[in-house]
């Protein structure tokens, strides 16, 4: 790591955002080198963004994904710049789940989001967002944020009930962000609304971009990705997520969810026919997406139905154009439903592509089997039943015996 | 580069080959490993390299050339190293009309395009400048990977020439060198990829496989690696020769055994 960290101090990653000070500067992402290093500071400042941190492998910057179990699998979190490419189980539930997960954590975190969908409004799937479980360690960090910000005459001491005095003035959850990495939720309750308020988010619903008139030169994408692409390219060039903008004194992510591309919804008809016109549409929009997001402090899930891609070379083409590809199979109406090996579990899921970024060896699990399950458990601290997604490894004794011989 | 893959393949930075093309091939497994070997391979024997990267970005290249001991930053400032990045540039064709032909045109273009302007690319920028500088000793094409190429929207027909064209250029013109990656797709079927690596196994003369195991995943036994020498010239009186190793993929380098002679088993 010497020579990385020695290599890495030229004028291209000042200003590059890596927490600690062991781990060099550089990133998988480029920044804009000469005006990046024309900002005000003349050393490089170690700017930490909340809810990221650096890989303990290579020192790549991380997000949560949203579920802790599913950040371990892929070696710590999304790497930022990168896109996880879900394949959706048959009905849409678990994909979404994950969807909503990986938005919750951006607005428990703070990060900005941009919501993309042809089927539901943004403002919606926000409004459907799980509440995050703050445990004490948080309320303890929300709290102490409350009690700074207070005015002085506040800070009068409770003579009588000084035992309440560390708790704040009034119930609230303040919209501040939490500087953990990868939070619980509870899928029973919708976010607090005062989250969402105070969250920056930036919404794309097709239909409602659809209906200006076609000015771009045609280049073989559907309308509507090209419409998307330019959506989010505006809003990295405007808000600075690319380094663009000197005058951005708080680092942020944006973290882009994109849902059921590919879809008929978004006029590709990839999943109709298996050697449409636009059967390359898709492709290049992941391409260019993934320029953008390499150039950027971004992070990106996509939930794509490939189960209805009727051309499977497409989908060979879209793994190897995509970063992280999970795919989720559901239980719901097969056989499995009734097996008795699967009975605690309600879907599978298949780790199937990890990339290999910034170096040779990747952080491959060492279990290939896990399964989801989407269950109500008592929490025994907060006295209410919860619902709860998490991945579990199965303990199926012969499988495991099998795989010892190769 | 790894000195084991060097001792396998029997060529040092010093005394390689010239005039040949390199196909690198994976299935069900990544083979990403192989385009690092090459590049620092070639950046230590001093050629000059092109190399159009269109899969993964400069600064994931330069980490891990600097494990393996080459810096592209500096090999890039010298002139040693030009670097296409392909995501960058489809942002700035995508995105921004350009004048002239930029090598990625195809992306803007609503039929399949061709490689032309990506030709123009390679041969301006593998051109022997005669300015009396510091000699490189052959010009080498590196290619990672073509299998994009074929999912951005072109036709095998299109790369198979853009690839015809380069080895005029770089292989009998300049008596250079050029390594290629090409995804195999394995049992799915696609019949673009397999015209192109078909097309390509033919005109090779030195393959490289690399591909899962057979029997699934293993902590310790990364791949298997196919090593295929040919002589496309000259008639096949001679049999080709090919050999098989298991490897292992490290943290700075990979380590070569014998199929079933794994350090882990014995």
């Amino acid at each position: 790591m010497a020579a990385v960290a020695t290599c890495g101090g030229d004028a291209g990653s000042v200003g590059s955002a890596v927490a600690t000070a062991s781990k060099s500067n550089v990133t998988s992402f480029q920044r804009r080198g000469p005006r990046a290093s024309g900002t005000n500071d003349s050393s490089p400042r170690l700017v930490s963004i909340t809810g990221t941190r650096p890989s303990v492998r290579n020192g790549q910057l991380l997000v949560s994904t949203g579920l802790p179990a599913l950040d371990q699998l892929l070696g710590g979190g999304l790497a930022v710049g990168t896109v996880l490419l879900i394949e959706e189980d048959k009905y849409n539930i678990y994909s979404s789940l994950l969807f909503k997960y990986f938005l919750a954590e951006g607005i428990v975190s703070g990060h900005t989001l941009l919501v993309a969908s042809a089927n539901e409004d943004p403002a919606n799937i926000l409004q459907e967002l799980p509440a995050p479980l703050l445990d004490d360690n948080c309320k303890k960090e929300f709290d102490e944020d409350v009690y700074n910000h207070k005015t002085p005459e506040s800070n009068i001491k409770m003579k009588i009930a000084w035992r309440y005095q560390l708790l704040p003035k009034m119930e609230q959850i303040r919209p501040v962000s939490s500087s953990r990495f990868g939070h619980y939720y509870d899928t029973s309750k919708r976010i607090p609304q005062e989250l969402i308020e105070a969250s920056k988010w930036h919404g794309f619903f097709l239909p409602e971009k659809i209906s200006s008139t076609l000015k771009v030169e045609p280049c073989s994408l559907t309308y509507g990705y090209i419409k998307l692409l330019q959506f989010i390219q505006n809003i990295i060039y405007e808000e600075g997520f690319d380094g663009s903008n000197p005058q951005k004194k708080q680092k942020n992510i944006l973290r882009i969810g994109i849902q059921n591309l590919g879809s008929p919804l978004w006029g590709d008809d990839i999943c109709c026919t298996e050697n449409g016109d636009s059967s390359h549409s898709l492709t290049k929009f992941l391409y260019v997406l993934r320029g953008l997001l390499r150039t950027s402090l971004s992070a990106c899930i996509i939930t794509m139905p490939t189960h209805l891609i009727q051309n499977k070379a497409v989908i060979a083409h879209v793994t190897n154009l995509s970063d992280i590809v999970v795919g989720l199979e559901s239980f719901i109406g097969s056989e499995r439903e009734t097996n008795p090996l699967y009975k605690d579990y309600h879907g599978l899921i298949h780790i199937r592509q990890i990339p290999r970024l910034n170096n040779l060896v990747c952080d491959e699990s060492d279990v290939k089997d896990l399964a989801l399950t989407a269950c109500k458990a008592k929490n025994i601290l907060s006295h209410h039943v919860q619902r709860k997604f998490s991945i579990k490894e199965p303990h199926f004794k012969e499988l495991h015996t099998l795989k010892k011989i190769y | 580069m790894f000195p084991e893959l060097n001792n396998l393949l029997n060529t040092t930075p010093d005394k390689a080959e010239q005039g040949t093309l390199t196909l690198l091939c994976d299935s069900k497994t990544d083979g990403s490993f192989l385009v690092h070997h090459f590049l620092s391979f070639y950046l230590k024997a001093n050629c000059k390299v092109c190399f159009v990267a269109l899969i993964q970005s400069f600064s994931h290249y330069n980490i891990v050339g600097q494990k393996l001991g080459v810096n592209l930053t500096m090999a890039r400032e010298r002139g040693q190293l030009v670097f296409l990045e392909g995501l960058k540039s489809a942002v700035d064709v995508f995105f921004r009309a350009q004048e002239k032909p930029h090598p990625l045109q195809f992306l803007r273009e609503a039929n399949a395009g061709n490689l032309k302007p990506l030709f123009e690319f390679v041969r301006e920028a593998l051109k022997p400048v005669d300015s009396g500088e510091a000699g490189w000793t052959y010009p080498v094409l590196l290619v990672d990977d073509l299998s994009v190429l074929l999912s951005l929207g072109l036709g095998a027909v299109a790369v198979l020439d853009f690839i015809h064209y380069c080895r005029v250029t770089v292989c009998w013109e300049l008596k250079g060198n050029i390594v290629v990656l090409v995804h195999d797709s394995g049992d799915v079927e696609d019949e673009e990829n397999d015209i192109l690596l078909n097309g390509l196994s033919h005109q090779s003369h030195l393959i490289l496989r690399a591909e899962g195991l057979a029997t699934g995943f293993c902590r310790d036994v990364h791949g298997q690696l196919r090593i295929l020498w040919r002589r496309p010239s000259q008639s096949t009186s001679q049999r080709d020769q090919s050999l098989t190793y298991q490897y292992k993929i490290q943290d700075r380098s990979v380590s070569f055994f014998a199929k079933g002679m794994s350090p882990a088993v014995l």
